[in-house]
């Protein structure tokens, strides 16, 4: 029997029980880090909101709640419409070709499947506010070139009636169009695609 | 067998009290700017105790947060004092923290060997920031849900993993009720937690180097026969009786507040926040309270939000590395040349200014003004190396000058 201590077999094993007891460590603390994540109760609260549109007149905005942030629903005027096609050099975006914030089908330059009808979560894409709707012309406070939009009153920044972001505000894309489609002339479903929903 | 002495053959009591108080020796010449620090450790006790009171009826359910803080206001005996406390207290926190920062910035407190100090202190710095922030959103009013909404979208600007990390953080696609009941969690058990333990070990660092003093002499170079500084005097009962004299004025306009104004004219409790919590109607006009102003007009000075984010985590950031960007081997502003002198100048006032900008819409002149006072903010740490190196510091004295 020797006396000498194996330290190349102590260090291995201290090691591999280290590295053991670390992995087991980190696995024990998923289950936590899940748990803050959204709870299936939460996930299922998306189910999608029909909305009457029939009494909905030109220039007015009803606000639905879905999945708890508000959704802009609002018909725009046949001015508004041929103001916005003159809107290109002003705007970041001008033909939404950031896909993440709209359905391929309202990937056109009025961000709609109605011409008329413009759907938008009305949530701010910089830091979560919602904007408020200024359809009017040239307010005071917005200045003589205004052609009606979104101001939100937080950080400042500006959105037109398709809900397209300006250039040098804070806001880095356009309004996210929710998925949506038209159950008939005058019923609107938010929250689902007219695929999903068959 | 005295009782002491049974305790202490089992548990460092006298030694305890020894170490860290009636034979802690700190420079007898400590002035004005020395009280905060005490100050600070009375008003998180204070935050302490009237928590863990509020707690007993406050409801963190998005459905009774509001009206359970009405109840505690309107129902509860003694319960607006008690609240009123809390949120005053809140505010007399971040006064004095700013106060306790701004001593070590003109003493140099944060130079070696105290840089681990002014790590734990800022460490403490940011939890109370996290804790100001979560304990906010508890009252569900319209500020509690916007700020907080503002605040975790913040997150949602880092590429790539910005809106899953801010999902994650909200717990649902908005500021919701589980977002509620884990702010609630980490306000009153989490960060409390981190903040004693934070405390625990910016004392412990403290008392290991010893204390600064408005000389920025090592006290600890002269000592006498027994080994004390000639300069030191024990903590206890010399700086308690002193600082007991600060507490008092202290708790004098503490109480002026706290009765006659604990709104302080919608700066320690914001008007909006009377109105219950609404997703779908952001207030005119948002402002953080009072304390986190600065950051927030430095936010949106920037016209870009992954850059605006980055500047205002950057504000914070670059206070960390002051002990290693300052170069001049001397610490107190007593001793230091001109350009030390009128950057820490330019510095405060532009974190004033910022401060005021923050409560101010965001339009033309206030942006341009907040963009200004950024890049005065940035200055002073960035050049710092530098005037530091080329400032012409007058001599030290060996002992401290007071008589």
């Amino acid at each position: 029997m020797t006396n000498t201590v194996d330290t190349d077999k102590r260090r291995f094993l201290t090691n591999a029980t280290t590295v053991v007891g670390s992995i087991g460590a980190i696995a024990v603390t998923i289950p936590f880090i899940s748990s803050l994540s959204p709870s299936a109760k939460a996930r299922a609260a998306g189910a999608p909101v029909e909305v009457d549109i029939s009494k909905l007149e030109v220039g007015q905005l009803l606000t639905i709640e879905w999945r708890g942030k508000p959704v802009f629903v609002f018909r725009r005027s046949e001015e508004s419409l041929s103001a916005l096609a003159n809107l290109k050099t002003e705007l970041r975006d001008p033909h939404s070709e950031e896909l993440s914030q709209q359905p391929s089908y309202c990937k056109n330059d009025l961000r709609s499947i109605r011409q008329d009808l413009m759907v938008l979560v009305g949530i701010c894409t910089h830091l979560g506010c919602a904007p408020t709707y200024r359809p009017e012309l040239a307010p005071e406070d917005l200045g003589p070139d205004w052609q009606g939009g979104f101001f939100c009153p937080c950080h400042g920044s500006t959105f037109d009636l398709a809900g397209r972001v300006y250039q040098s505000v804070p806001a880095p894309t356009n309004l996210v169009v929710p998925p949506h489609y038209f159950i008939n002339d005058n019923k609107l479903l938010i929250g689902t695609e007219k695929m999903e929903a068959a | 067998m005295r009782l002491i002495d049974w305790i202490d053959a089992r548990f460092p009591a006298t030694k305890f009290v020894k170490a860290h108080l009636s034979e802690y020796y700190a420079p007898r010449n400590f002035n004005f700017w020395y009280y905060f620090g005490f100050l600070a450790l009375i008003i998180l006790i204070l935050q302490i105790v009237t928590g863990i009171f509020l707690t007993m009826h406050y409801k963190p359910d998005t459905a009774l947060a509001f009206a359970s803080v009405e109840y505690i206001m309107r129902d509860v005996p003694w319960g607006w004092l008690i609240r009123y406390l809390h949120s005053t207290g809140a505010s007399a926190f971040f006064v004095v923290i700013y106060l306790h920062m701004f001593r070590g910035l003109l003493y140099g407190s944060y130079k070696e060997p105290r840089e681990l100090v002014w790590i734990f202190g800022m460490l403490i710095y940011l939890t109370l920031m996290a804790e100001a922030f979560m304990g906010y959103l508890l009252p569900w009013g319209q500020m509690s849900f916007w700020g907080a909404q503002v605040i975790i979208s913040l997150f949602g600007a880092i590429p790539y993993i910005g809106e899953g990390l801010a999902l994650w953080i909200r717990g649902d696609f908005v500021v919701a009720d589980a977002t509620l009941n884990r702010f609630f969690a980490f306000h009153v058990i989490a960060l409390p937690l981190v903040l004693l333990g934070l405390v625990v070990a910016h004392i412990t660092a403290l008392h290991e180097v010893g204390s600064n003093n408005p000389d920025g002499v090592d006290i600890k170079k002269t000592k006498d026969g027994q080994g004390i500084p000639l300069d030191g005097i024990a903590f206890h009962p010399y700086y308690s009786s002193k600082d007991l004299v600060g507490l008092i004025v202290f708790l004098f306009i503490f109480s002026l507040i706290l009765f006659y104004m604990p709104e302080f004219g919608g700066w320690f409790l914001e008007k909006d926040n009377f109105i219950p919590a609404n997703p779908l109607q952001t207030p005119e006009h948002i402002v953080p309270l009072w304390y986190f102003t600065p950051f927030y007009a430095i936010l949106r000075a920037v016209p870009d939000k992954l850059f605006g984010v980055m500047a205002m985590g950057g504000a914070i950031v670059v206070l960390f590395l002051i002990p290693w960007l300052d170069r001049s081997p001397v610490r107190s502003i007593r001793y230091r040349g001109p350009l030390f002198r009128i950057a820490l100048t330019i510095f405060t006032i532009s974190f004033l200014a910022l401060g005021y900008l923050g409560t101010q819409p965001a339009t033309g002149l206030y942006t341009s003004l907040a963009q200004v006072f950024s890049v005065l903010y940035f200055s002073f740490f960035i050049l710092m190396p530098i005037y530091t190196s080329l400032d012409k510091d007058q001599p030290v004295p060996q002992r401290v000058t007071e008589k």
